[in-house]
């Protein structure tokens, strides 16, 4: 790979990675006395690491081939490895707190395996290491094909994955020392926060360079939801992680907001997460791969342009619905649960779409797993959709909240939507990047499509039922008018229901694990193709690799 | 008669495709529509929670967390105990008889961050404070399940070994002074000590304690140990000012109280 960089990219990258290890060094030293020293070593490490891996292929050849006639695929090709090995890490580590639940002596009395500590491990784990790291690769695939064009250069993609990867190894190693801002889904400390800052403005530079030497004159509807991503995350993550270091030698950190602006802070942050990193982002994968797998042009491009804005516009008011009945003022409560109910609307809008963009394409769905999953994904985005509007309504709200209906909300769409739309993609993904003729098994797809679907089904509804049984007991009164059940009754009632949910999670750990080993033997054992049309062409006889809306 | 309602929307739709087609040919185009779109709903929601004075209530007797409860509460961080345990009663008649007193926001206005929480695999702990015995809280920190056998409750008998580090305080107290809860000079000059004094009732330093934070101030070997400061220490002391830093709750809702 380092063979594809010229002697300026190699001597650029060096300096990059040298200065990481000063950085790294520099921590290391001035947080001795504090777990940031551990971070330091870590990121010396990484960069060390990746210092001489640059550092050895300093004076190796300089590249021959001409790079305006071929896409650079390299970086989405580590991407797509490095998503799948944090799948395998965050879905176990999900397994394991799952359990621990159910049999809380899985604990083994360490300091740092408890459920408080690794809960981040795998949330952390799965949405950033395994959602960021797909769509990072899949946006770098997707821009290049959609625009017809090489990326701009090639250092810039590399620092984007790989700083990425880094943040996500400092927050999820931070975890398990005890090292969080306690901020759901955002708990990376600042050194880590200021870090990703970095990361993303260069993400989104490398994006719009790409655009600007597209070659085709409209911008494809999967970049523009690419683009919502990339931009609304660094709103939220900027505002959210405002806070002040308690000294510039620790870890610990005080957010700039307290109490109750800080709740309606963090949910506004917490929910758009779901929203543009687990929603817009993948929506873009479905509007270029499940098109593209169905051989089907997108059913409707006015239900995308009424679908994107209706998402982007209302997603944002909604996250005041986790604070019903809580002390955030009634009216910003009544505004979020209203703009949830109309968000049904764009929501339903994209879900229908991708369905009825396989009218006539059916037959592949039964045939072929790969779109199988992309089917199910939207299929899981619509119901999903659903069950939120719902259970954002006031009422509703005051029985789900603070149950495992929420937890089972969340895992129908993290495990239903963003994990089926991303495996369909992967699978979809791997012959083209890696020049293969089919995957390596066809069976192993098959295999893994009836593990995830049958795991989260299980999942699904163990926390619908534990979840419900759960709101009513704590709201049931007996004949007195005094409440029926103490706090452990209800404790008690879950138990057979925390272990079917963590069956079905070993069960969709166990796909996870087949994606791997699948993806891992095709690249190994299945002999090379030379696909048609897979190049930048700014001719207008050469088809474009895109299917064409409209 | 659907027609009709539907028409405006109608002709909106159109407006906005035909907008959008001439938007997606230009990448900053759509980069600054984005950013519009998603920032009215922020702005709209957020901002005006700082300006809009009956958002928190006003309590000038609110009391702030002493050094060694703050060191408590970043234990109860660090340990991610906001992931099972909420500190928010909500409005709801069950809520307020198993719990107490439904949450103001008055409550949590000097807690940075703040921690509501979002699920309950555990009880709520709003009003935890003073609701059990130092000796109950440490027991149960150290095994859940001695004191109840149904708990799934980590244990956290660690603590009661770890010695509490109390150097990094008044940095600490520094940083919470510059967001906004009111530390004097002399509470942050103190602060290592204060955190001693206030587990240590016959030490020297236990004075400075109620001096600076008040007589009411509980000043106990909170984790039983006389020999050293512990991290159990400071995790109990925060436990057992939950609900407490204000009584406005109580005053302001007194039929729950019976």
């Amino acid at each position: 790979m380092m063979s594809k960089l010229t002697s300026a990219e190699r001597v650029k990258a060096m300096m990059i990675t040298g200065f990481g290890v000063l950085v790294g060094l520099l921590m290391a030293i001035v947080g001795r006395n504090d777990p940031m020293g551990a971070h330091g070593w870590i990121i010396l490490f990484f960069f060390g690491v990746l210092f001489f891996v640059v550092g050895n292929a300093l004076y190796a050849q300089e590249p021959t081939e001409d790079r305006g006639a071929s896409y650079y695929d390299d970086p989405t090709k580590v991407g797509i490895i490095l998503a799948l090995l944090w799948a395998v890490v965050g879905m176990s580590m999900g397994v394991w707190v799952a359990s621990q639940l159910a049999w809380p002596d899985l604990r083994f009395d360490a300091a740092w395996s408890s459920f408080g500590r690794l809960r981040p491990v795998h949330t952390s784990g799965v949405i950033f290491g395994f959602g960021g790291n797909a769509l990072i690769a899949t946006s770098y695939h997707i821009m290049q094909r959609t625009s017809r064009a090489r990326m701009p250069d090639q250092i810039s993609p590399w620092f984007v994955l790989l700083g990425f990867n880094l943040f996500c190894i400092v927050a999820a190693s931070g975890y398990i020392m005890g090292i969080t801002q306690s901020k759901e889904y955002a708990e990376p400390e600042w050194y880590a926060d200021i870090w990703l800052v970095v990361v993303w403005v260069v993400y989104f530079i490398l994006y719009m360079r790409t655009l600007a030497r597209r070659n085709e004159p409209h911008i494809y509807v999967a970049n523009w939801y690419y683009l919502s991503f990339i931009l609304v995350v660094a709103i939220l993550h900027i505002v959210n992680n405002l806070a002040l270091p308690a000294s510039f030698t620790g870890a610990k950190s005080y957010s700039l907001f307290s109490g109750v602006q800080d709740a309606m802070t963090q949910w506004w942050y917490g929910h758009n997460a779901v929203a543009f990193f687990l929603t817009t982002g993948f929506l873009g994968m479905l509007y270029y791969f499940l098109p593209k797998r169905a051989e089907r042009p997108i059913y409707s491009y006015r239900l995308s342009i009424l679908s994107f804005w209706g998402i982007v516009f209302f997603y944002i008011w909604v996250g005041s619905h986790h604070l019903h009945y809580t002390a955030l003022p009634h009216w910003v409560q009544t505004l979020g649960m209203t703009f949830s109910i109309m968000l049904l609307v764009p929501s339903w809008a994209s879900a229908g779409n991708a369905l009825m963009t396989l009218n006539g394409a059916w037959h592949k769905v039964r045939d072929d797993a790969t779109l199988r999953f992309m089917m199910v994904a939207a299929v899981f985005y619509g119901l999903s959709t659903f069950e939120g509007s719902f259970m954002a309504i006031r009422p509703v709200n005051g029985l789900s909240h603070y149950t495992d209906w929420t937890v089972g909300h969340v895992h129908s769409g993290a495990m239903g939507w963003v994990a089926m739309i991303t495996f369909g993609s992967i699978y979809a993904l791997v012959p083209v990047l890696w020049r293969r003729e089919t995957m390596y098994s066809w069976k192993a797809v098959e295999w893994h499509f009836w593990l995830a679907l049958s795991g989260t089904v299980i999942y699904v509804f163990a926390m619908w039922n534990s979840g419900i049984i759960q709101g009513l007991m704590w709201r049931t009164y007996n004949e007195a008018g005094t409440l029926r059940y103490s706090f452990v009754d209800s404790l008690v009632a879950m138990h057979p229901y925390y272990i079917a949910r963590a069956f079905g999670g070993l069960l969709f750990l166990t796909g996870a694990c087949i994606c791997l080993w699948n993806v891992v033997m095709t690249i190994r054992r299945v002999p090379h193709v030379a696909p048609t049309l897979d190049y930048p062409t700014s001719s207008e006889t050469m088809e474009p690799a895109v299917p064409v809306a409209e | 008669m659907l027609k009709k309602i539907l028409k405006p929307f109608a002709r909106l739709f159109e407006f906005q495709a035909r907008t959008h087609y001439r938007m997606e040919r230009h990448s900053m185009a759509l980069t600054f529509g984005i950013i519009i779109a998603a920032s009215i709903g922020g702005i709209v929601e957020i901002a005006p929670l700082f300006t809009i004075d009956d958002t928190v209530e006003v309590d000038p007797d609110m009391r702030v967390y002493t050094p060694l409860e703050q060191a408590g509460r970043d234990i109860y961080i660090r340990e991610g105990c906001y992931a099972c345990h909420s500190q928010m009663i909500r409005t709801l008649r069950d809520e307020v008889e198993r719990y107490g007193p439904y949450s103001l926001a008055v409550e949590s206005q000097y807690d940075h961050p703040m921690l509501w929480g979002s699920k309950r695999t555990g009880p709520d702990l709003a009003r935890l404070g003073d609701k059990y015995s130092d000796d109950w809280q440490v027991r149960h920190l150290v095994n859940p399940r001695d004191l109840v056998p149904e708990s799934v409750m980590p244990q956290y008998a660690f603590l009661l070994e770890k010695p509490l580090r109390t150097d990094d305080l008044s940095d600490r107290l520094g940083a919470l002074r510059a967001v906004g809860v009111p530390y004097t000079d002399d509470m942050i000059l103190n602060a290592a000590d204060d955190a001693a004094g206030q587990a240590f009732p016959d030490g020297d330093k236990a004075d400075g304690v109620t001096e600076r934070y008040g007589d009411a101030t509980a000043v106990r070997y909170f984790d039983g140990r006389r020999d050293r400061l512990t991290e159990m220490d400071a995790l109990v002391a925060y436990l057992q000012i939950l609900g407490k830093l204000t009584d406005l709750p109580a005053k302001m809702q007194p039929i729950a109280e019976e």
